[in-house]
């Protein structure tokens, strides 16, 4: 199918204010959007700068906005945007670099606050094995085990929008790892991190992150079981 | 401008091996790890299945099976003081990663969950055994989380998105490495007294990968290039249930679950080349079988595809035929409900882009570059060798997807690559360590980025009259019909010349970007360089092999040869030439016999 591709591009080093290119191409429905803009760099502008690696949803490189919403641009299909016109820009919120290369320090940095490891100081099993975690105690947090960090959630969160000290959806999803995490024995410190005026009371649950989530993690609920703990003292 | 950094110990590579080497390493010495990606973004991450390891957490199993198991998926050519090594790491390796938080699967009784996978076997019974460690279908994910999550913990020093160019060596000995600051452009001296290597392997100089846009081969092409030998490249592994044309992986787990895989007659046709383990047999096995299936007109549609049938009616009914049991000996049966909750991921692919359900389904398959068994020369300890007698390179190591220690010889073990990046990573790290406190730093050479340099305005000032993704293409066609999962002597000089040919082209390649602030066609282009130079390694010695060897089948030469060819081979890269050499498998307690299953 033929389609009309616009990609948002910034030089710091050339360009003043940033522009749209604008490239006909013809493209499979089953083409992934990662497909376009290497065709781009392939057969039109090879100097379009974007990072991408697995090319297959995992290493969470590749989030971008497309059409206005936050996707993989790996994972989502041209056919699945039911549309011949089609507009890549870079995620709201994180600084511009280079065309859809953003800053992504402050969001790595959000996710550093929140502890996310595991913290339990007590003596190992004497057999040296290990650590026995019932498959229900897992499925407590199964679902947030799966984050890849892309940050597609974060930056299509208004709360981050407007304030980026906001701790965002992905750090609260990391958190919410360990705090549900039955080996874990820092729930209280992460609680008290959250429970700050940067942290989760600023979620006014607009679902953006739910729906962004490439991962399908039910984000809004991880979310509100912290509240929930900070709430009632209890995990 | 060139900024100099000191450190003890500098790592190349964020993913798996690099991320437990700068753990270990960082306990005794001043460490700091260097990535072109963010290591969260490593190809570590997309590992599926399983970390094999003799738990025995739900029949009986050994470490001694493992590593027969691993011998005979190597076909012999794995040296067996390593493998054995391994595997009796390997245990301790896993409680150590659950130890740290890794969230595995459990079983009812609270231990870590485990599953059949390819050539895992009970060596008495000779039947899958539940060896494969699992979290749910991304125990790579996790495994590389939970590293990165330690490392946050324990505040290792991370110079994120810097691309290493170059590996110093002064006298023969390392003094450090070169990385572009991808941000800035701006190059940075690392001086060190050690370096590690942990940066992945090369698959995508094939056109069908499992492999990320990363996995161009710069760890490989950085030493070979500064005189250090690559061993057993003509070793490379054809997974054979790749999504078809994508080549993304689905998982051996499906197969482990009960999976079965047909061809176009709907016949179960590796019943005729594995008949003990069938569905489950070695990789390289199932990828030849797919080939030669192919061969015969059984692929689906005349497009090289067989299907991969995981439904539980498929399930159930070959089950049953196979007399497959549950651990407590009631009869294997699933609903598509189990099936989901065991492969999530798998699923989640095929509805994204295949649009089937695979409960429903069958999924379209076919074999896609996965692995290299072969890399830079290394021992246990993950000091690299450089020649036939496996003289160590004073201060540099090798872990990971990168290094040939080698545990994988011929064709590598499902779920083999987690462990070795687990256990390597963690004793190069700390054998680093010790060796930097022991040492003093080598002095840097006069101009240290002069080679980088010389390498970035090379990039520059090309005629323009060549395309990059063009020769890339060209390169991966020819790879993927040549140096694919069956070679002829034919093929591979065809291969040869045609890499060569694109060499000379790349000269006449030009960047057209001149920025310095992420310059990803400079990175790109450089990588495609690399890409070029393992080709030609990879196809030499493929073709001077002439035997068929585990990941090596060769049309014209259909057998093993243990008289001639029980031995591994270095390529040096001499200027434009290839210059091969051999050096002898260390057999301990398996001696080589036929490889059937």
């Amino acid at each position: 199918m033929q389609i009309k591709l616009r990609v948002f591009r910034f030089d710091p080093e050339k360009d003043q204010k940033p522009r749209f290119d604008t490239f006909f191409m013809d493209v499979d429905p089953n083409d992934r959007v990662l497909d376009l803009l290497e065709y781009v760099k392939a057969d039109f502008d090879s100097s379009l700068a974007l990072r991408r690696s697995c090319a297959h949803g995992i290493c969470g490189s590749d989030a971008m906005r497309i059409n206005g919403r936050n996707y993989l641009a790996c994972k989502v299909l041209v056919k699945n945007l039911h549309s011949d016109q089609i507009t890549v820009e870079p995620l709201l919120g994180l600084r511009v670099i280079k065309d859809l290369i953003v800053d992504m320090e402050p969001f790595f940095e959000n996710y550093r606050s929140v502890l996310p490891y595991l913290i339990n100081d007590e003596a190992l099993p004497e057999d040296g094995k290990e650590r026995l975690q019932t498959p229900e105690e897992r499925d407590r947090f199964e679902d947030t085990t799966k984050c890849i960090l892309c940050a597609a959630c974060t930056t299509s969160c208004p709360s981050f929008w407007s304030d980026e000290r906001y701790v965002g959806p992905a750090a609260i999803v990391n958190a919410h790892r360990f705090i549900f995490d039955s080996r874990d024995r820092a729930a209280e410190r992460r609680l008290n991190i959250l429970n700050q005026q940067i942290g989760v009371w600023r979620c006014r649950t607009a679902f953006n992150c739910t729906e962004a989530c490439p991962r399908e993690i039910h984000i809004t609920t991880a979310i509100a079981e912290v509240k929930q703990a900070i709430l009632s003292g209890k995990v | 401008m060139t900024n100099i950094h000191q450190y003890d110990v500098v790592v190349v590579g964020g993913g798996g091996a690099g991320l437990m080497a700068a753990m270990y390493a960082s306990q005794r010495a001043k460490t700091a790890v260097i990535s072109k990606l963010y290591p969260v973004r490593s190809h570590t991450g997309a590992a599926q299945g399983g970390i094999g390891a003799a738990l025995g957490n739900l029949e009986e199993d050994s470490p001694e099976w493992h590593t027969f198991d691993t011998v005979k998926g190597s076909d012999y050519l794995g040296d067996q003081d390593a493998i054995e090594f391994m595997c009796h790491e390997a245990v301790q390796a896993v409680y150590d990663l659950e130890h740290m938080g890794l969230p595995f699967s459990r079983t009812a009784d609270g231990r870590i969950a485990q599953r059949p996978f390819g050539g895992h076997t009970n060596n008495v019974t000779k039947k899958p055994v539940r060896r494969a460690c699992y979290a749910s279908d991304r125990t790579g994910h996790m495994i590389l989380q939970t590293l990165y999550q330690q490392c946050i913990k324990n505040n290792i020093l991370f110079y994120d998105e810097f691309q290493a160019m170059d590996l110093l060596l002064v006298d023969g000995k390392v003094a450090g490495v070169v990385a572009v600051e991808l941000a800035t452009g701006e190059l940075h001296v690392f001086h060190a007294k050690a370096v590690i290597f942990a940066t992945g392997g090369h698959g995508r100089i094939w056109e069908i990968t499992s492999n990320a846009y990363a996995y161009t081969g710069d760890g490989c092409a950085i030493v070979a290039r500064r005189g250090i030998p690559l061993e057993d490249m003509e070793f490379f592994q054809f997974h054979p249930t790749g999504i078809y044309k994508l080549g993304i992986l689905i998982t051996e787990a499906v197969r482990g679950e009960g999976g079965i895989l047909f061809n176009k007659k709907g016949e179960r046709f590796m019943e005729r080349y594995a008949p003990t383990i069938k569905d489950l047999a070695s990789r390289d096995v199932i990828s030849r079988a797919m080939y030669l299936e192919t061969r015969a007109g059984n692929d689906v549609n005349g497009q090289r595809f067989f299907y991969l049938d995981v439904t539980p009616e498929t399930v159930n009914k070959y089950a049953e035929i196979d007399g497959r049991t549950r651990p407590d000996g009631t009869p294997y049966r699933v609903t598509a409900q189990e099936i989901l909750s065991k492969i999530p991921d798998i699923a989640d692919f095929c509805q994204t882009y295949l649009g089937i359900d695979p409960t429903r389904q069958p999924i379209p398959v076919q074999p896609t570059a996965h692995y290299a068994m072969g890399g830079i020369p290394t021992n246990i300890m993950g000091q690299v060798v450089i020649d036939e007698q496996n003289t160590v390179l004073p201060g540099l190591y090798a872990a990971g997807e990168v290094a040939c220690v080698s545990v994988h010889g011929a064709n590598r073990l499902g779920t083999n690559s987690l462990v070795d990046l687990i256990v390597f990573g963690k004793h190069s790290g700390i054998h680093a360590a010790e060796f930097a406190l022991g040492a003093d730093f080598v002095p840097l050479p006069a101009d240290p980025t002069e080679y980088v340099r010389e390498q970035i305005s090379r990039l520059h000032a090309g005629s323009g009259k060549e395309k990059a993704a063009a020769i890339a293409r060209e390169m991966k066609a020819e790879m993927f019909d040549h140096v694919g999962v069956f070679r002829t002597q034919e093929g591979l000089e065809h291969a040869i010349q045609k890499i060569r040919e694109l060499q000379e082209r790349f000269k006449d390649v030009r960047v057209t970007d001149s920025g310095k602030i992420f310059n990803m066609e400079l990175l790109q282009t450089w990588e495609l360089g690399n890409m070029l130079d393992l080709a030609l390694v990879t196809a030499q010695s493929a073709l001077a092999r002439t035997e068929s060897r585990g990941g090596h089948a060769r049309d014209d030469y259909p057998a093993r040869d243990d008289v001639n060819w029980l031995k591994h081979t270095l390529a040096w890269m001499d200027r434009d030439q290839i210059r091969l050499g051999y050096k002898p498998v260390v057999i301990t307690k398996y001696p080589p016999k036929e490889r059937t299953y």
